[in-house]
């Protein structure tokens, strides 16, 4: 026998053209098999019970049997369940005789259009219902419903649920018809069916933990507060009933931070809380120049300010970005140019 | 063959149809539907070209009917003669299925079937079927509309006993629900939404091979949202799939095999459409269910 060497060129067909690859039902049944089999040889590998090996222990053993250097996790050696790892595709639409199972089939965007066809009957039922009380005059008056917890589902997530591709012409024709639905008077009546599209969006308050008040020996209330800007650190002590004094590293601000720039930016969380006059500050700061310290210490005193103030004005003080660790630092010089981004001058000869 | 004789001027006078088009009954030509050609859809199945008996049946609205029945016998695994009855007794009488009873020249008059658009919307197709013109509003003729609304009724319900796949097509978004749900009810399919291109024609690239195309379809509004004649007319012509459609005075009822000069545009008439169809569909599946049991029996008791 004598091997003749052949290269991918002479392969004609191609081979991306034909779409994503389509899984056949047996072929992921044969994998789940395949699976649970090689779950049980790898219990027994282990030495342990096959009955109750969980997924943990999987991906504990494929660790201890197959340790991987790479530094991407999704890299390395996994054994998962088959439906985890194939994506889900769509089945056969079409039964033995060759009839469709589903009434939209032919349109080409069955669930997006079914999905369409629901929503409006909905709708017209709500209006129906909504003329019978019409014409009782038993109309009752629609409450502003707070929106600001929840939201639609995003493009892509109702993509998954229909396991379709959508358009955003689509997508916004669709959200449009469900907030039509929202906005009538007697909407709430299919209120379960418009929060399967609807997600809740948590305000980020729960994750802001706010310390109580210290008090020192004269009895008055203070507390600290630490931040960070570029390479300047910052702490601060927030006193409160105090004239608006602040003193930092020992001087005092108007001799330590000349520029009026600086002294805006100390002076913008007392000024956003209404509180200019009524705190003394004590503050440290290192590292960093001159705009970074004071940013630093803004910082500092925003998160000192938090146990003073209620929880509502803590959300907005995070709304305003004063919570917030700025993360721009200088960036790096590259080779072949003249700066971060500056390029050479360009010269044609 | 005539031989061609030459005429004056040098120009032969070739073989051609004898009626000038449009005629008074105005059905596309048979020659469009030879039941030669197979057709392009067609599954894995054996196609087998029986020659049907010469029967002295009903008219030759029937000959497509033999076509799809042709068209339809590929598709099933065995064919016994006791499929062969229950098929051909269909053919037996011109209105087996008794569609006249469902409709009368009044109901198509309450239900304003009979208005059609202004007079400079006019299709010069149409003129035929318009009884004439009032204050410039053109009405139709309902005598020739019960004759049509008869013919396809008649055709849908022999598509349907030989368990064909019907789509109704309409473009018109006022009714796009009420069709959807007419179909969903009586087990068929709709499509009323934005037609893309090919879905007939290259049907294996948009569904997959092996994928059946609907037997019959059924346009409730032959125009699409631009005022002009919708894409599935022609691309069904082109697939050899005969079409019913409700033709308004602004359509052109060319390539529908069984055109059905009517109002599209009112609510009351479309539901008198859907309510009709709807019918026909239900009464036809279930004489097939009946005639079904039926042969069960017969062949049980001569078993036996």
């Amino acid at each position: 026998l004598r091997l003749i060497y052949t290269t991918t060129t002479v392969q004609r067909k191609n081979i991306g053209a034909s779409g994503p690859e389509k899984y056949t039902e047996e072929f992921i049944k044969k994998q789940i098999e395949e699976f649970n089999l090689g779950k049980r040889h790898l219990a027994n590998m282990m030495g342990e019970d096959p009955e109750t090996f969980t997924q943990e222990d999987i991906d504990r053993a494929i660790a201890y049997l197959f340790p991987s250097g790479l530094f991407d996790k999704q890299a390395r050696p996994i054994m998962k369940h088959p439906t985890e790892i194939f994506p889900e595709q769509r089945k056969i639409q079409w039964g033995e005789d060759g009839r469709p199972f589903h009434f939209l089939f032919y349109t080409g965007k069955q669930s997006y259009y079914s999905l369409m066809h629901e929503t409006y009957e909905k709708f017209l039922n709500v209006q129906n219902y909504q003329d019978q009380l019409l014409a009782q005059d038993l109309l009752p008056q629609k409450e502003k419903r707070n929106l600001a917890g929840s939201r639609w589902l995003t493009k892509i997530e109702l993509e998954e649920m229909l396991l379709e591709k959508l358009s955003d012409d689509d997508y916004s024709r669709f959200i449009q018809l469900l907030q039509k639905l929202m906005t009538l008077p007697c909407g709430d009546m299919e209120e379960k069916y418009i929060q399967k599209f609807s997600r809740e969006v948590p305000a980020q308050l729960q994750k802001v933990v706010i310390e109580p008040l210290k008090y020192d020996e004269r009895g008055v209330a203070f507390s600290t507060g630490e931040g960070k800007r570029k390479t300047a650190k910052a702490t601060a002590v927030v006193y409160d009933n105090g004239t608006g004094k602040i003193t930092v590293n020992g001087i005092d601000v108007l001799h330590y931070f000349p520029v009026l720039q600086d002294r805006e930016q100390l002076l913008f969380p007392f000024q956003f809380l209404g509180r200019v006059g009524k705190h003394d500050m004590i503050c440290t700061v290192s590292g960093g120049g001159r705009s970074a310290q004071a940013g630093a210490i803004r910082l500092a005193s925003a998160k000192a300010l938090k146990s003073f103030v209620t929880e509502k004005e803590v959300e907005f003080m995070r709304q305003a970005g004063l919570l917030t660790y700025d993360p721009r630092v200088r960036e790096r010089k590259k080779p072949g140019q003249e700066g971060a981004r500056r390029k050479f001058t360009w010269k044609k000869r | 063959m005539a031989v061609p004789r030459l005429l004056r001027a040098g120009k032969r006078q070739l073989p051609g149809p004898a009626q000038p088009f449009p005629s008074r009954s105005p059905r596309v030509t048979s020659v469009f539907f030879s039941p030669q050609q197979p057709r392009g859809s067609t599954a894995p199945y054996p196609y087998r070209p029986r020659q049907q008996p010469q029967r002295p049946g009903p008219a030759s609205q029937l000959s497509f009917c033999k076509h799809s029945k042709r068209k339809l016998i590929s598709f099933s695994l065995l064919l016994s003669d006791v499929d062969d009855k229950l098929l051909t007794m269909p053919l037996s009488h011109p209105d087996y299925f008794n569609v006249k009873e469902l409709f009368s020249l009044k109901d198509l008059f309450d239900a304003r079937v009979h208005l059609g658009h202004k007079k400079g919307c006019r299709h010069r197709f149409m003129e035929p079927y318009i009884f004439g013109c009032r204050l410039d509003q053109d009405i139709i003729d309902l005598d020739q509309t019960m004759e049509h609304l008869q013919l396809a009724l008649n055709f849908t319900a022999h598509i349907a006993y030989r368990r064909g796949i019907i789509l109704f097509v309409s473009r018109k978004r006022q009714f796009c629900h009420l069709v959807e749900s007419t179909a969903r009810e009586c087990g068929e399919y709709a499509h009323t939404r934005y037609w893309q291109g090919g879905l007939l024609t290259n049907a294996h690239s948009h569904f997959g091979t092996g994928v059946r195309l609907p037997d019959l379809l059924i346009f409730l509004s032959s125009l699409n949202n631009v005022f002009e004649p919708h894409v599935a007319i022609r691309d069904a012509a082109k697939m050899n799939i005969p079409t019913v459609g409700v033709v308004d005075t602004n359509c052109n009822p060319c390539l529908i095999t069984y055109p059905i000069p009517g109002n599209d545009d009112s609510p009351s008439a479309m539901e008198l459409y859907c309510k009709l169809f709807k019918m026909t569909i239900i009464r036809a599946k279930d004489k097939r269910k009946q005639n079904e049991a039926f042969e069960e029996l017969r062949s049980k008791a001569e078993g036996k």
